[in-house]
């Protein structure tokens, strides 16, 4: 069974969907202790600021039951957008500490980098480019683009983590990986086939 | 690594009365087809993104079919954005639960309490979840205004004021619709879309009057995040007979 974090952000409805459109028919959106404690993989969404998603995650009461399953069951787990910015150790959009299981910062993009057609939010497709092999991107189609929604990257710390990179006035890290702990900057629920693999991937891990 | 950041390319679709049309200058609607058949047929097209308006849930005073846009978001693999009779919070949070990525507030943002619920989702769900819709009609003299689908009028306000109203308010896009060329393939008004893209540092989806690729590419030159249709992809020209393409 798949657990659908529901801490009060986010559209879940939308990774449920494409996670049936995967072949996995038990998924649950949930904020209930007992279900995440028995779930086989997690995927944390979110969209919104990194300190209402942090101070939602607390007031759920989750932090503890997640983390014991993220980093001593070591649980596949899957963050989308700001569900994988708090995956960080902190963030440029608030002053909250995020759950720092990665060495690695979210930071805002740099707009002394970015040429004056780039708006920000970074919003629309983008192709991303691989650093390392990961389970997700097996059997990937050619040229994969996903799509994206976002003010703040993430700032890896910890190179060896990188995944994948995307270009926007710059490169910046799209998605990383250690051990079971993969995040996407984008949304795979919402990237048609190329997502469709990737939640594929995580469903037959 | 080359700079290969594609800008999105959006087909329009307008429900009435249950089905799928297509207007010409806001009117005259042509029957299209099935709402859930052609976002399955855009969905295997792969099509960047999704723009769904009830054309009459506002004027009617009606509040959003659900039951109706989580059929239609079952079926889109991509981000869907949904317009049409969204005048409270609540509303766009059940739009936002039935697997809706972005609402699109046009109508209410003629009332007096628009701006307050544009800047109350803004806050609530982000910026990138709201979409300020601007209809702009070319009146004589070549003066451009403000129109109301919803009483059929236009009114005298500077559209670039208006524009920057909406972002103020948090609005994390404008959707940027020309009334005087909908439906008509005169091509984009390219000269108020520069206007607004250079008053507004939010991304600007321009709508209204493509009929070619050529057309996307002076848009983006003028400053477009987004380029809109809707004739270019449910018809076939030069008879207009209903087929659904997306040929970007």
């Amino acid at each position: 069974m798949i657990a659908i974090i529901n801490y009060g952000i986010g559209n879940l409805f939308s990774v449920q969907n494409m996670l049936k459109k995967a072949g996995e028919e038990n998924v649950l959106i949930t904020n209930d202790k007992e279900v995440i404690s028995i779930a086989d993989k997690l995927i944390l969404p979110g969209v919104g600021h990194f300190d209402f998603g942090m101070k939602k995650l607390y007031d759920s009461n989750l932090i503890g039951v997640i983390e014991d399953k993220v980093i001593q069951q070591r649980v596949p787990i899957l963050g989308i957008c700001l569900g994988a910015q708090l995956f960080t150790k902190r963030s440029d959009e608030g002053n909250s500490t995020g759950l720092g299981w990665i060495d690695a910062e979210t930071v805002r993009f740099d707009k002394n980098l970015l040429s004056s057609d780039c708006k920000i939010p970074h919003m629309g497709w983008n192709f991303v480019k691989s650093h390392k092999e990961n389970p997700l991107f097996e059997n990937m189609y050619n040229n994969p683009r996903f799509y994206f929604v976002h003010s703040y990257h993430f700032k890896m710390n910890d190179s060896y983590s990188i995944w994948l990179s995307a270009y926007y006035g710059y490169e910046f890290c799209a998605a990383f990986q250690r051990d079971n702990i993969f995040a996407c900057q984008f949304h795979p629920e919402k990237s048609h086939k190329f997502g469709l693999r990737l939640m594929q991937n995580f469903v037959n891990l | 690594m080359q700079l290969n950041y594609r800008k999105r390319i959006i087909p329009v679709l307008l429900l009435h009365q249950g089905g799928l049309v297509k207007s010409k200058m806001f009117k005259n609607y042509t029957y299209v087809g099935d709402p859930i058949n052609a976002v399955r047929i855009f969905n295997d097209k792969e099509v960047d993104e999704i723009i769904i308006l009830d054309i009459d849930a506002s004027k009617n005073h009606q509040a959003p079919n659900y039951s109706m846009i989580s059929d239609l978001t079952g079926e889109a693999f991509m981000p869907l954005a949904y317009g049409g009779g969204i005048s409270t919070l609540k509303q766009s949070e059940k739009l936002f639960y039935s697997g809706v990525e972005k609402v699109i507030l046009n109508t209410v943002l003629q009332s007096n309490n628009g701006f307050i619920l544009l800047s109350d989702i803004s806050k609530r769900y982000g910026s990138q979840s709201v979409i300020a819709s601007i209809d702009v009609k070319d009146s004589l003299f070549c003066k451009k205004k403000l129109y109301s689908h919803h009483n059929r009028k236009s009114i005298t306000i500077s559209i670039l004021d208006y524009a920057k109203k909406c972002e103020n308010a948090g609005a994390g896009e404008i959707f940027l619709n020309s009334v005087s060329r909908d439906g008509l393939y005169k091509g984009y008004d390219l000269e108020l879309l520069h206007q607004v893209s250079d008053a507004v540092s939010i991304p600007v989806i321009i709508c209204g009057g493509a009929r070619t690729k050529q057309d996307f590419v002076e848009a983006e030159n003028k400053g477009a995040s987004a380029m809109a249709a809707g004739s270019m992809f449910v018809f076939k020209r030069p008879h207009n007979a209903v087929l659904i393409s997306y040929d970007v």
